[in-house]
């Protein structure tokens, strides 16, 4: 039997930006309690703007919470602060246990595809041999054409991107994996295949938190539904 | 599990200071000049660490004082004040502002290597390519010449400078290829620090591409610690795994790169930021 456990605790999460220029504050999420165990699945819906983003973000620390805790049960670190963690602590993190799909592509520019998740792994140590083996694989399990591999993906499609994007975030096999509206701009088809895929990640050593737009999406994929605009979990 | 890392270098409270100054500079400065008895603080009060194998970005407008920490970390001036300290000399235990010249010849040729902003100043002009390569070897105390020989044309196929090219002087080359031989030169002795002052500033977008991409391969093969100046947050993007946000010889703000880029605080860098295009 596998013990569940906490993985990731945030507490009263807050953040507000101050942009200089107009002189304006802008309150983004608030009191925002979540607790996610390993092999769980969190889904977080709201209204556009509600902050949703926001929490992923502070979660990687792409964004500096202002108020709040996010304690986070790591494998090398143990328990740890997220909003006080170091910046090399963080950069440790995202390497090796903490991942971050958005349907945005977030890859080099001039690398292709097959070189983008071999990356993943030489951050973390691995050498290029073990690393081409093991992206190859990944790319074939989220179903990546072959034909696409050495090819630079800024001419992707949407789908294709995206399953880039899981590739790269999963080879790593990462305790956490945070998803921002992975299936916005995808055809029914496509969004099946990926909530497949979903549902296949779904694991006993992993935690997952995602946002989605479409409910009956997340119809049986999520254990659990916060939304966020009323603060409070909904089933 | 602890991060107990060493950084390979540790700047704290690094001053260069042109002009005497006056008790009551600090609050008379106007950008980074004193109202009352027109000191310039280039560098006013700079501290940082870079850790084995990162690269930390350094943006900034232009005299910001980016340059002036570059070369005062390279010796080619003493600072106003401030200690340096680096991993592998006397185990981080000495200011190495504070060295004899013998012993900062040495960590200079041995531990860094440097791009400069200005290739005439990293390069003599008038030596062949191969030339400059071995004369940061014969600094660092080599003495083989054939070695030496075959090394240049080791260092200068890496940068993509075709061997038939060596003989030649900087002075017939492009401003891509001057910033490549100055890597190469810079790499010559595999230093833990590599010095990189807006390496690509000024060159054609295509060249400019070659050169980041020629970084990137350095980054990955040689585990190596970078400090990365440019103005061009895209060049930082692209590179740095953290960044240094500098305003008339201050740092305002600091972070992991993409957090500095999506979520600035200070002023200047939000500026900074939002006229990316
Ligand atoms: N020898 C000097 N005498 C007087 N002032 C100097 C001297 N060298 C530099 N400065 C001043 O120090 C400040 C910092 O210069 P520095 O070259 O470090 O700027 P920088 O940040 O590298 O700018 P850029 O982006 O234009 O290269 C500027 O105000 C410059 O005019
Ligand atoms: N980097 C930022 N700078 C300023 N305001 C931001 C930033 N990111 C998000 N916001 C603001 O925070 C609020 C929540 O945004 P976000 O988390 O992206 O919402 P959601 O994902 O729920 O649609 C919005 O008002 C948005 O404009
Ligand atoms: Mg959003
Ligand atoms: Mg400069
Ligand atoms: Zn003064």
């Amino acid at each position: 039997m596998v013990a569940i456990m906490e993985i990731l605790n945030i507490v009263d999460l807050g953040k507000d930006f101050y942009l200089h220029t107009p002189g304006l504050e802008i309150k983004s999420c608030h009191g925002i309690n979540l607790t996610l165990e390993t092999g769980e699945f969190i889904g977080i819906v709201g209204a556009s703007g509600a902050g949703k983003s926001t929490i992923l973000k502070c979660v990687n620390r792409s964004y500096l919470p202002t108020r709040g805790e996010i304690l986070y049960d790591s494998a090398a670190f143990g328990k740890i602060d997220l909003t006080a963690a170091s910046e090399r602590e963080i950069l440790y993190l995202r390497r090796h246990e903490i991942g971050y799909v958005s349907q945005f592509l977030n890859a080099m520019p001039r690398t292709t595809a097959k070189e983008h998740v071999m990356n993943a792994l030489i951050l973390r140590g691995a050498d290029a041999r073990s690393a081409e083996a093991e992206a190859k694989e990944t790319l074939s399990h989220f179903r990546l054409p072959e034909n696409l591999w050495e090819l630079y993906p800024v001419t992707f499609s949407g789908g294709e991107k995206l399953r880039l994007n899981l590739a790269h975030a999963m080879v790593k096999k990462p305790r956490l994996l945070m998803l921002d509206e992975p299936t916005a701009s995808l055809d029914d088809k496509t969004k099946l295949l990926v909530r497949d895929m979903l549902q296949r990640l779904k694991g006993p050593d992993t935690g997952m938190i995602g946002i989605f737009h479409d409910i009956a999406f997340m119809e049986g994929l999520c254990d659990k539904v916060l939304n966020i605009s009323e603060g409070v979990f909904v089933s | 599990m602890r991060l107990n890392e060493t950084p390979v270098l540790r700047v704290k409270n690094l001053i260069v200071r042109y002009g005497d100054g006056c008790p009551a500079c600090q609050e008379n400065l106007d950008k980074n000049r004193c109202a009352l008895c027109g000191a310039i603080w280039a560098a006013n009060d700079i501290s940082l660490d870079v850790y084995p194998g990162e690269t930390l970005g350094i943006v900034g407008e232009s005299g910001s004082g980016k340059t002036t920490l570059m070369r005062s970390l390279y010796f080619d001036f003493t600072p106003t004040s401030g200690v340096a300290t680096l991993r592998d000399h006397k185990d981080g235990q000495e200011n190495i502002w504070g060295a004899s010249a013998a012993e900062r010849r040495m960590i200079r040729n041995i531990h860094m290597g440097m791009v400069y902003q200005n290739p005439a100043l990293g390069l003599r002009m008038d030596y062949s390519a191969a030339a400059n390569i071995a004369e940061k070897i014969l600094a660092a105390g080599g003495r083989n010449a054939g070695q030496m020989t075959g090394r240049a044309r080791e260092l200068l196929e890496a940068v993509e400078i075709m061997t038939s090219r060596m003989g030649e002087t900087p002075k017939n080359f492009s401003g891509g290829m001057r910033q490549r031989v100055q890597i190469s030169k810079a790499l010559a002795n595999s230093p833990a620090l590599l010095l990189l002052d807006e390496v690509t500033t000024g060159l054609d977008l295509s060249v400019q591409a070659r050169v980041l991409d020629l970084i990137r391969k350095i980054k990955a093969r040689h585990g190596i610690s970078i400090l990365l100046v440019s103005h061009d947050l895209a060049v930082v993007r692209m590179l740095a795994d953290r960044t240094i946000v500098m305003l008339d010889g201050k740092i305002v703000e600091s972070g992991l790169t993409d957090q500095i880029l999506e979520d600035p605080r200070h002023a200047y860098t939000q500026q900074l930021v939002h006229s990316l295009i």
